[in-house]
């Protein structure tokens, strides 16, 4: 906490324009769309699970300057991400990475539903053919 | 005085839930000698558990209508320049209120299955006493954790209001919409219970008109509050796949494949265990999405208060409700004879497969909500689960379904025909292909996403367009199925093209300057101060400009409500029912400068119209079940659906 605080003091102090996020737009149409498909895989770290993309809160607008700041440097969506999930965690991906404490995150609906597709087959496979249709 | 006499109230109708619970089962014994008194004594006291609930429920209500601030809650949760219809809505708008609204609608399923007695005496007192044993869970959860009758002395001159963001007309009608489902569903889970004790099998139409009304009552709950998200929060989203959100998902998801499966359950004794077992966990989910939205795990603007004994409690009624029902299956399925004749083609493998990929979509959606709090709780890790996550299990899941979904009505019961089916359902395809080429001519930009949705609206609304035509002539009520799943191909067109391809602008504007959005022209005529009953609100004016002629003024808003010392947003919408324009105000710059945001978002409003859709299915097949109890009650009528 304290380090996105500092991190915090440190944008405002070095960047006063960050708060407009209209100043904050590329005029590259591409690279914008670029920047707001990267900005909704980022979580806005003090909302209840909102994008840096929709988010009005200060901390997501110092967010997207950040990225749209590294995107203007060069770096690729991977590098960016990797920069800031080593600064504030997995949390901050809105898709959850696939590692050993998310496998079974990853696989458990399609678990289910390969076994519950499983009981049906075994369910018919079970059930008498029907006789003569009944008048 | 009025105080005591709710939680008086509340008190008797907990000793009338334990003689329920006890005459109920004592009710659903054979021929014990004592049995057919336990019956009356059973129902009787259910009538009046009812009368005492509401009651208690009543002068609550009476409570927040007259500002008595000497209770607690009203003193919290009120304010007397509150407009009275939040006064009202102010009543479930906390966690007390909410948790006896609960109870209030729990009392009335329950006097609702005694009077219609539906399933024969044994059936019905068994399921009255399963009923009463959830009714004194809950109400004792109440009078020892939440109760809503506690006294402030000395009591304030004023109250502290509502949350801003709940005094809407939409979330007005929201909570207590969502509870008929929730709760609804515990009928069915008593008939469930009642079936495994009794080891009758006539249940699943006995409950049926129960299903109908919790289904309804959900879809119709879920769209609300979607709605309510749309316009209230500012963004122009509709779902966030909040744990909130999924909470309300997850039963509606199992209570769609219960309405399917016990379909073939009642019609030829298929899957009987199999619908038992979808009865118990549809209700087993509201429990939990109670839990997770009232115990305050998760922080939202559903949880009014987090108390971690709340949360333990509740947490404890889950097990002991879950486990107990569970418990029962395993003793008692067994015993129940099953196994209808059919083949593998038929109506009931298509609903078997509809089951399938439904459990398998509410499987995405409980674990993507529970497993960050479970690997938060033991490793302290924390990750987000959010959209990406559910565009890669759920939607492949769900879309598989709907690809699926045409063919059930086409099949026959016990033997189907896949390649007169097929034939059948040739015309829906054009329509499919139709959609698709439209999108392909139209859309900007041309997605496959895109391409596909459309083509699977049009797949589902031929399909049943195709089916109307087939039982035309039918009981109204055989339409059912044709409209519900027409409303999914509806919604599905207004999320494609809602996510797809909505347009946005983000402006700052000085009186007299104009923004582009999507195929408008705006123009900012400046902002001014309007009063609104207990709010204060900066409204903006935005001409929608043709040419240099005014089409029409736009005003958002931003209210400020000082009883709660809260700022909300209020957007202004412009719909045409293919497309909305959607405005929310911004900050202020200075210099009369405003920040505003604009959407266009198309076939937005397909959403909430797709699920009135399926509402209106669900309405159209309860209507054909309770004429048709009226007409002829034996039980040897077969309902068309």
């Amino acid at each position: 906490m304290s380090r996105i605080l500092l991190f915090l003091l440190l944008l405002t102090a070095s960047a006063p324009a960050v708060a407009a996020p209209v100043a904050d737009t590329f005029a590259d149409r591409a690279t914008e769309t670029r920047a707001r498909a990267l900005q909704r895989q980022l979580r806005c770290l003090v909302c209840q699970g909102e994008s840096i993309d929709e988010s009005g809160a200060t901390l997501a607008a110092d967010l997207r300057h950040l990225v749209r700041q590294q995107i203007a440097d060069g770096q690729s969506d991977q590098q960016i991400k990797d920069y800031l999930v080593a600064r504030y965690g997995v949390f901050i991906l809105m898709q959850p990475p696939l590692q050993p404490d998310t496998y079974l995150l990853w696989i458990a609906p399609f678990v289910v539903l390969i076994g519950a597709g499983g009981i049906a087959f075994w369910a018919i496979r079970r059930a008498r053919p029907a006789g003569p249709e009944p008048l | 005085m009025l105080g005591e006499l709710g939680q008086l109230a509340l008190c008797f109708a907990l000793g009338l839930s334990l003689v329920m619970t006890v005459a109920g089962l004592l009710g659903a014994r054979a021929d014990a000698p004592n049995s057919e008194l336990a019956r009356s004594i059973a129902s009787a006291s259910t009538m009046g558990m009812m009368v005492f609930v509401v009651l208690s429920f009543g002068v609550l209500l009476t409570a927040f209508v007259t500002s008595d601030f000497s209770i607690a809650v009203v003193a919290n949760n009120s304010h007397t320049l509150k407009p009275m219809i939040y006064k009202i809505t102010g009543v479930w708008g906390n966690h007390e209120g909410s948790m006896l609204l609960w109870v209030l609608v729990l009392s009335l399923y329950a006097g609702a299955v005694a009077a219609m007695g539906r399933g024969g005496p044994r059936l019905t007192s068994a399921a009255l006493g399963v009923q009463g044993l959830l009714a004194v869970a809950f109400i004792l959860f109440i009078l020892f954790t939440s109760n809503p009758f506690l006294r402030l002395d000395p009591a304030p001159f004023e109250g502290a209001g509502l949350n801003p963001l709940l005094q809407d007309p939409g979330l007005a009608v929201h909570p207590p919409m969502l509870y008929a489902g929730y709760v609804g569903l515990s009928a069915s889970f008593s008939y469930a219970a009642a079936a495994l004790i009794v080891g009758e099998a006539g249940w699943a139409r006995a409950a049926r008109p129960f299903m109908l009304i919790a289904w309804i009552a959900l879809t119709c709950g879920i769209a609300l509050g979607s709605w309510w998200a749309y316009y209230e929060l500012g963004w122009g989203g509709f779902w966030f796949w909040d744990p909130v959100e999924n909470a309300s998902l997850m039963p509606w998801l199992i209570a769609t494949a219960l309405l399917h499966s016990a379909l073939a359950t009642e019609r030829s004794g298929a899957f009987r265990t199999w619908t038992l077992l979808l009865a118990i966990g549809g209700f087993s989910l509201s429990l939990i999405g109670t839990f997770l939205v009232r115990s305050g795990v998760l922080s939202s603007v559903h949880a009014f208060a987090s108390d971690p004994t709340r949360g333990f409690f509740i947490m404890v009624l889950i097990f002991v409700a879950i486990g107990g029902a569970l418990g029962l299956f395993a003793w008692r399925a067994p015993t129940l004879q099953g196994g209808a004749s059919f083949e593998s083609v038929s109506r009931e493998s298509a609903l078997l497969l509809n089951n399938v990929f439904l459990v398998g979509a509410c499987a995405a959606v409980f674990v993507g909500t529970l497993y960050p709090l479970a690997l938060d709780a033991m490793t302290g890790q924390k990750i987000s689960v959010g959209p990406p996550y559910y565009a890669l299990t759920f939607a492949p899941i769900f879309f598989a379904l709907l690809l699926l979904v045409p063919f059930g009505p086409q099949l026959g019961w016990r033997r189907g025909d896949h390649k007169a089916a097929f034939r059948a359902l040739l015309p829906a395809l054009g329509l499919a292909g139709v959609a698709a080429v439209a999108v392909l001519a139209i859309a900007s930009p041309r997605t496959l996403t895109g391409i596909l949705a459309f083509a699977v609206a049009g797949w589902l609304i031929g399909a049943s367009i195709l089916d109307f035509f087939k039982r035309k002539g039918a009981r109204a009520s055989a339409f059912a199925a044709a409209l519900a799943h027409a409303g999914l191909g509806v919604t599905l067109m207004g999320v494609a093209g809602t996510t797809l391809w909505r347009s946005e602008a983000l402006d700052v504007m000085g009186p007299g300057e104009t923004m582009t959005v999507g195929p408008y022209t705006l123009r900012f005529d400046g902002v001014e101060q309007v009063r609104g009953p207990n709010f204060q609100a900066t409204q903006a004016q935005l001409a929608l400009m043709d040419g240099s002629r005014v089409v029409t003024v736009l005003r958002p808003e931003k209210r400020i409500y000082p009883a709660e010392g809260q700022e909300v947003a209020d957007t202004a919408i412009r719909t045409t029912v293919v497309r909305d324009l959607y405005l929310a105000l911004g900050d202020d710059r200075g210099n009369g400068r405003w920040t505003v945001r604009a959407y266009v978002s198309p076939l937005a409003p397909f959403i909430w119209l797709g699920a009135l859709v399926m509402a209106a299915g669900g309405f159209l097949s309860l209507w054909g079940r309770l004429r048709l109890k009226l007409a002829a009650p034996s039980p040897a009528t077969q309902p068309a659906e």
